[in-house]
């Protein structure tokens, strides 16, 4: 059973952490004219890692085990402050506030767009699961 | 559902930069007003924005954004001499308002164009929460 449900875990992890990367950038944007905000972003590889716990994306990904002492747990939603970053400001401005709109567009673009990757992928994996439960005689 | 907290986020912001935007059209209106309900030349006004943390909940982090004060500008008002005006004072000095109309077209570019960012990040949010309620369907 967990075989089957293995790589939809690891997607559905992709999936949490591209809604919270999505929600920082949000708040980036809403904030791009508040004096002395910081702009911040994680490290998307690094926090899958760590909420999946697998040293490698590949198709040795298993289930997550803790294998050290404050590794967090999965399926407890503590996805946040994972791979949390500042971002360099590229321009400074005089209210110190670090938001490159530039940059933030095209993250949000991208994260969109990853996510919708995702999604389209934990469909595919529903999609397979169910042929292979079919019987020979439903078509 | 941490998508959902986007709405918060955004929302709080276009809230803000209308409320900026209104300063701007007051501003621009009273741009030639020479006296305000006090009997003062009207005073420019400026909103000031602060970030609100979002993290109820689940502790992640998520900052909205909010209108700390409306401030004014104490500059001084424009003077101009006219002794033929009616509010002139004893040199025949008239002083207008201390709006300058060229920062407060900017001010509502810069508002426009947030406003209209934070719509879009809505939009996107609202496209993919309805995708992921899709999800598993087809």
């Amino acid at each position: 059973m967990n075989r089957l449900t293995n790589s939809l875990d690891f997607q559905a992890q992709a999936l949490t952490l591209r809604a919270e990367r999505q929600r920082l950038i949000a708040s980036n944007i809403a904030n791009a004219d508040t004096p002395g905000y910081v702009a911040r972003d994680m490290d998307f590889a690094s926090a899958l890692r760590e909420a999946t716990g697998t040293q490698a994306a590949g198709s040795t990904m298993t289930g997550a085990t803790a294998t050290a002492r404050g590794h967090i747990p999965i399926g407890t939603g503590s996805t946040s402050e994972l791979g949390l970053k500042y971002a360099a400001p590229s321009q400074t401005s005089l209210d110190s506030n670090t938001v490159d709109m530039d940059r933030e567009r095209a993250s949000f673009v991208d994260n969109s767009v990853k996510y919708e990757a995702t999604l389209r992928f934990i469909n595919t994996d529903v999609r397979t699961m169910l042929d292979a439960m079919k019987s020979p005689s439903q078509g | 559902m941490s998508m959902m907290k986007i709405f918060d986020i955004s929302g709080s912001a276009v809230s803000s930069q209308s409320q900026r935007l209104n300063v701007v059209a007051s501003n621009l209106a009273n741009v030639d007003t020479v006296a305000g309900p006090d009997g003062k030349a009207y005073k420019a006004r400026e909103v000031t924005f602060q970030t609100v943390l979002m993290n109820a909940g689940d502790g992640a982090p998520g900052a909205g954004v909010r209108v700390a004060g409306v401030s004014e500008n104490q500059a001084p008002g424009r003077k101009v001499h006219d002794p033929a005006n009616p509010s002139a004072d004893a040199d025949g000095y008239v002083t207008y308002s201390n709006v300058n109309a060229v920062d407060e077209m900017v001010n509502m570019i810069s508002a426009s164009r947030s406003y209209q960012n934070n719509i879009e990040v809505m939009n996107t949010a609202k496209t993919l929460l309805m995708k992921t309620l899709q999800m598993g369907q087809g």
